[in-house]
């Protein structure tokens, strides 16, 4: 983002003297450092003896012990290794289910003609302002008589409807700003809504598809309350649940192991964010998502 | 306001391929009409809304009139559930009273600091996207378990903070398990995810043209009259559009209240979020009518705030035209 420095020189010429600039950077690394400070220190606890945690306040462990890893990775009956397999299958269902259900909907909103349409479009964003709670019993005693909770899909599947009306909204945008001429084109030439759709929009909708994705991974992957209420048996267990049990089953003894376990949790999110960080923040920037 | 600006980059030679008269969907469209190939398209989203948005939410409005037990089927209870919540029902009350203190601490003081932080950052710093990430991070992880965990350990009474304050000679509370601090435990974790009204904050203040500015200074008006008579009025809309979004998302948080009480909204309810009572209610009890019943209030709630903010609207939010 090399785009902002002109704009700032131009209005200040020559105003703004090097130490103040400094003074400036000086306040905005203490306070990225006061920040990022409790996440380093997990970070260093987690190879840290138990007991040193509760004493140190320095991000450098005495001694580097690794072996809170494998002792936090099978410190309940079933292993983390089960939990981040069930958090994986979970997420990159949900993504899929986010991405194709969401851009169906927002390519009928956005290119095609059709009867009641506004009425839907407002329904749609409507959903956005309804907090979940309002479905959540009835979802969930639906969920029980079809004999789905316990298994994933009440997770799952709500994505392949596109339940996340948020996405819809978002390629909605999007996709109206690709240029009609494509689509007119293409239909004097005798294409298909579908073929439109498939081989026109999605291609030139990757940053959008993309964003979708990423977040549609993120809230997946940190979600507590649908794994919660839906998932009863510690197989089945997400990343999330299994963090929590593992507060109830250790409680204050060994820190350590959930500490590791934590920075693990946060690893896949840590990632998407240092590789995808552009599209994250162009996609907060422009929609004002979390 | 930046990226969906941006023209998407397609070639003539891309859209070359596509013609395509008489494919097999090509022939499905034809037998649909244009209007039918689009209820296609909708299909899988409208299903959605009927059975898991719209109907439900209907049901719930019902169940909240009734008992139920998930066991036997729901018996008509008519206003009884409301009646409760309204008249006889401490819990309730304070849920609302945690919920509301949240709501009214943690949304300003984020939206104050992600301003803050916003404005030292948009004076043509450079390394503007290494802190612009830095800010940014903490909100990206902050609902996860991982990091109420690590909240439970820094505020605990052996924790991190009470190891930094006893470095200056101060010997500080059991901040978790106190039911006089535990909740501002929380509203801090708020805080600390300043980072996402942060970054639509700063998009907001380039969109400020820089002669406004210019003009202020030559009119000789200093810096803290041109932050409250330019930036601040300039910047409205975006205020408000942050502290709707961020006063819903406090209503509905849970998480952190979940794991640092261990489910149980302790001590002594001071960090009971109304979700989190509704959570009880409806899983911990299974009087499903009854959390029903609070759902709809949480509804109305978000609903009344959010009616209030709109209608308030016009006396202080600022636009163009």
């Amino acid at each position: 983002m090399t785009d902002v420095q002109p704009a700032e020189t131009s209005r200040e010429p020559g105003s703004r003297p090097l130490w103040r600039s400094l003074l400036t950077h000086a306040l905005l690394i203490a306070f990225s450092f006061a920040m990022l400070y409790p996440i380093l220190w997990m970070l260093s606890a987690s190879f840290r003896p138990t007991e040193e945690i509760f004493s140190s306040t320095s991000l450098i462990p005495s001694q580097l012990r690794v072996e809170s890893y494998p002792e936090g990775w099978f410190g309940l009956r079933v292993s983390f290794g089960q939990f981040f397999a069930n958090s994986m299958v979970i997420a990159v269902l949900s993504v899929i289910g986010n991405v194709v259900a969401c851009s169906l909907a927002a390519f009928a909103f956005a290119r095609l003609q059709f009867p009641w349409k506004n009425f839907w479009f407002a329904l749609m964003l409507g959903t956005l302002m309804l907090p979940y709670h309002v479905t959540l019993i009835p979802q969930y005693v639906l969920f029980l008589n079809l004999g789905w909770v316990d298994t994933i899909l009440p997770l799952v599947v709500p994505k392949f409807m596109a339940t996340d009306a948020f996405f819809i909204f978002l390629m909605v945008q999007f996709f109206r700003g690709i240029p009609k001429e494509l689509d007119e084109a293409a239909r004097m030439d005798g294409c298909s809504p579908f073929r439109i759709y498939w081989k026109i929009i999605l291609p030139l909708s990757l940053p959008v598809l993309a964003t979708a994705a990423i977040f549609s991974f993120l809230w997946t992957w940190d979600d507590f309350f649908g794994p919660l209420i839906y998932l009863n048996s510690m197989q089945d267990y997400t990343v999330q649940l299994g963090l929590r049990s593992f507060i109830d089953a250790t409680g204050q003894s060994n820190w350590s192991g959930l500490f590791a376990m934590s920075i693990l949790s946060l690893l896949p999110v840590f990632l998407l964010f240092i590789f995808f960080q552009r599209l994250l923040i162009d996609g907060i920037a422009t929609t004002g998502m979390k | 306001m930046s990226s969906q600006s941006d023209p998407p980059a397609y070639s003539a030679a891309a859209a070359a391929p596509l013609v395509m008269r008489n494919g097999p969907r090509a022939r499905l469209t034809r037998m649909l009409g244009p209007s039918g190939a689009a209820y296609v398209f909708l299909f899988p989203w409208l299903a959605g809304f009927l059975i898991l948005t719209a109907g439900p939410a209907l049901y719930s409005l019902y169940l909240s009139f009734t008992d139920y037990d998930l066991i036997t089927p729901p018996r008509w209870a008519g206003m009884d559930n409301y009646v409760r919540i309204a008249t006889n029902d401490p819990t309730f009350q304070d849920a609302v009273r945690v919920t509301l203190t949240f709501v009214l601490l943690s949304v300003p003081l984020k939206l104050a600091v992600a301003l803050g932080v916003a404005m030292l950052l948009n004076r043509g710093l450079r390394g503007l996207t290494i802190y612009r990430a830095i800010f940014y991070l903490p909100s990206l992880l902050g609902t996860s378990v991982a990091i109420a965990v690590l909240w439970r350990q820094l505020f605990a009474a052996d924790g991190l903070i009470n190891n930094l304050l006893l470095g200056v000679g101060i010997q500080g509370p059991s901040w978790i398990s106190s039911p006089d601090t535990a909740l501002y435990t929380l509203v801090i974790l708020a805080v600390w995810q300043f980072g996402s009204p942060m970054i639509i904050f700063l998009a907001g203040l380039r969109q400020i043209p820089a002669d406004i500015y210019e003009a202020a200074r030559m009119d000789g008006a200093s810096k803290s009259r041109q932050f409250w008579r330019i930036t601040l009025p300039m910047l409205t809309p975006v205020v408000f559009f942050n502290a709707i979004v961020q006063t819903i998302d406090a209503f509905k948080a849970f998480t952190p209240a979940f794991i640092i009480s261990g489910g149980t909204g302790g001590p002594i309810n001071s960090t009971l979020f109304y979700t989190l009572y509704l959570y009880q209610e409806a899983f911990g009890f299974f009087r499903m009518g009854y959390a029903s019943a609070l759902a709809w209030i949480l509804l109305i709630m978000i609903a009344l705030f959010t009616a209030f903010s709109f209608l308030t609207a016009r006396y202080w939010v600022h636009y163009d035209d």
